[in-house]
């Protein structure tokens, strides 16, 4: 079954064109990232699933409800955390997640959110007001009212973004779990290390546009296995290696450049090439392509 | 709609604790100050100034600042409520909740509703022992305490929408609310006004409210009561109308 279906998504304000016919597809069950720099539209498009904000042209629905034209179904299934750390300063945590429950129309829902608590390791504050908390206590909160309706689909906004590495474990081990347990989860993330681990397929945003969609696995195929970079205090790169270059630098050691590689019995040919050509090589390593490279390339140049 | 959902139950709840946890400043303090408004103008004018035959002026005064608290302070729950909540960012907590825009606007005006008859009642408590009060007619105090704080719930909730910053909403409430509640008869008859004032007066719906709901403690007003009903009532269809309309839209709100 599909959770997510994102049909062709415009928002404008004025000249700016935040979404520029967005389409997604995510299925249920599964850990999708959604990535970008500042500005991409990430947030627009998560609050536009969300409801916050009214889309020019597009059809969103979560779980086949229309968020607009079946807005109560819709949004039963949908939990959302969002990236900005608000409050509401009148209420203690149980108070609020309390409220939060009741706005969904769960009456009674102290055993579930005693078990949010716990898992977010927030039981020792539930009669803290708000104002009192840490920014990460606040965090966690928000990650727990997000959660008190049980949705099946689960979307959080930046989650970690400057949280301590305690909160991080402990929030991914919860969310982890309920991704195990069937819940979708669509995370975005300034922490492309987070994305990599948790994400099984991922959709690139660039300029309110989606320049890469694809598991995780696919993605890092197409940049190739594995990388060559060698640092040369003398001499430049062979005019027939050039293709294989996807980065280089000149500095005050030499020339250092980045070739692509797709399998390590390449390494001997280029470094042979190398020496033939002159070039004198002070540094080598090998590495193997992460998601940070992938997101560069993509946003250098629009694609792989 | 449905006003006996757990949703719709919640956000009167959340409201009406809201402004319960800080009642120094919201029931209290109100009540003090119209104290002291009873105190400062019934010492200055009682037996300078006769409005209503049998009526002292410390009596006519009373109705007047009971229902002067109920406006305020219903205007002031629903706009406070809703500034505070955009400005600092956490009514996204209620927009992405299935509440429709019904229970919304009913939630809030409801808890506003709440606030101004608590408040109203706390007045009237603290100062009718300085006059001698009678109830001539219940039903009217009833009927418009309830329409006048249902009205003023709902321009707070305008209010609250509108306004971006709490300077606007101050203007909103400097300059639209609080000339209306003291140019509305409650502290004077209009009937002792200059043609042209009595004439103006007449244009402002805060009047209507406090005259019916003076009717019902004496059994005189400067306007027949179903003529102040009809006007009052058709008032609130009107402001509602607004508030669901912009609440629908999300104007504002959902960007």
């Amino acid at each position: 079954m599909t959770a997510i279906q994102i049909s062709n998504v415009e928002k404008r304000y004025g000249t700016l064109q935040a979404l520029g016919g967005v389409s997604l597809t995510i299925e249920e069950g599964e850990f999708f990232g959604l990535l970008g720099p500042n500005g991409a539209g990430k947030t627009t498009l998560i609050s536009t699933v969300a409801g916050l904000i009214r889309p020019d042209n597009g059809k969103i629905t979560i779980h086949g409800h229309d968020v607009t034209g079946d807005f109560r179904a819709a949004r039963r299934k949908l939990g959302v955390v969002p990236q900005e750390l608000v409050f509401d300063p009148f209420f203690t945590v149980r108070e609020t997640l309390r409220l939060q429950s009741g706005y969904f129309g769960l009456h009674n829902n102290d055993a579930w959110i005693d078990e949010v608590m716990h898992n977010l390791d927030l039981t020792n504050k539930a009669d803290t007001n708000m104002r009192a908390l840490s920014g990460g206590m606040k965090r966690r909160v928000l990650v727990a009212q997000a959660l008190v309706h049980k949705p099946p689909v689960i979307v959080l906004d930046e989650p970690t973004a400057g949280v301590d590495v305690e909160l991080r474990q402990t929030l991914w081990q919860f969310i982890t779990r309920l991704n195990r347990e069937g819940h979708t989860v669509v995370l975005t993330t300034h922490y492309l290390e987070e994305a990599q681990a948790m994400c099984k397929r991922v959709a690139m945003l660039k300029g309110g546009k989606v320049v890469a969609l694809d598991t995780m696995a696919a993605l890092i195929r197409r940049i190739s296995g594995s990388q060559l970079i060698v640092n040369m205090p003398q001499g430049v790169i062979p005019e027939g290696l050039r293709p294989l270059v996807i980065h280089n630098e000149t500095g005050e050691h030499g020339h250092r450049y980045t070739l692509r590689i797709n399998e390590y019995s390449e390494v001997e040919g280029i470094l042979a090439r190398l020496r033939e050509g002159g070039a004198v090589i002070d540094e080598m390593q090998l590495q193997q392509a992460d998601l940070e490279d992938i997101f560069i390339q993509i946003m250098d140049k629009g694609t792989v | 709609m449905n006003f006996l959902s757990v949703g719709f139950r919640t956000l009167v709840y959340k409201e009406t604790l809201r402004f319960w946890k800080v009642a120094t400043q919201t029931v209290a303090a109100p009540i003090l100050t119209a104290m002291l408004y009873l105190l400062i103008f019934g010492h200055v004018l009682e037996g300078r100034v006769q409005v209503y035959q049998d009526v002292s002026y410390t009596a006519f005064l009373i109705p007047g600042l009971v229902m002067m608290s109920v406006l305020q302070n219903a205007f002031a729950n629903s706009s406070s409520s809703l500034i505070q909540s955009k400005i600092t960012g956490n009514l996204v907590f209620v927009l992405l909740t299935p509440l429709s825009h019904w229970e919304i606007f009913s939630a809030y005006v409801l808890a506003a509703m709440v606030r101004g008859i608590v408040v109203g009642f706390g007045v009237f408590v603290v100062t009718a022992w300085f006059g001698h009060m009678s109830f001539l007619a219940p039903l009217w105090i009833a009927v418009f305490a309830l329409l006048g704080a249902a009205i003023l719930g709902t321009m707070g909730l305008i209010a609250g929408i509108w306004a971006e910053k709490f300077d606007q909403l101050a203007a909103f409430q400097n300059f639209l609310i609080m000339p209306l509640t003291f140019l509305s008869g409650v502290f004077y008859s209009i009937h002792s006004l200059p043609p042209f004032w009595l004439t103006i007066s007449h244009l402002n719906p805060f009047f209507y409210m406090i005259d019916g709901f003076r009717y019902g403690f004496f059994g005189q007003s400067d306007v027949n009561p179903l003529i102040s009903f009809s006007i009052v009532a058709a008032f609130l269809v009107g402001l509602s109308l607004v508030a669901i309309r912009l609440l629908s839209s999300g104007y504002r709100l959902r960007h």
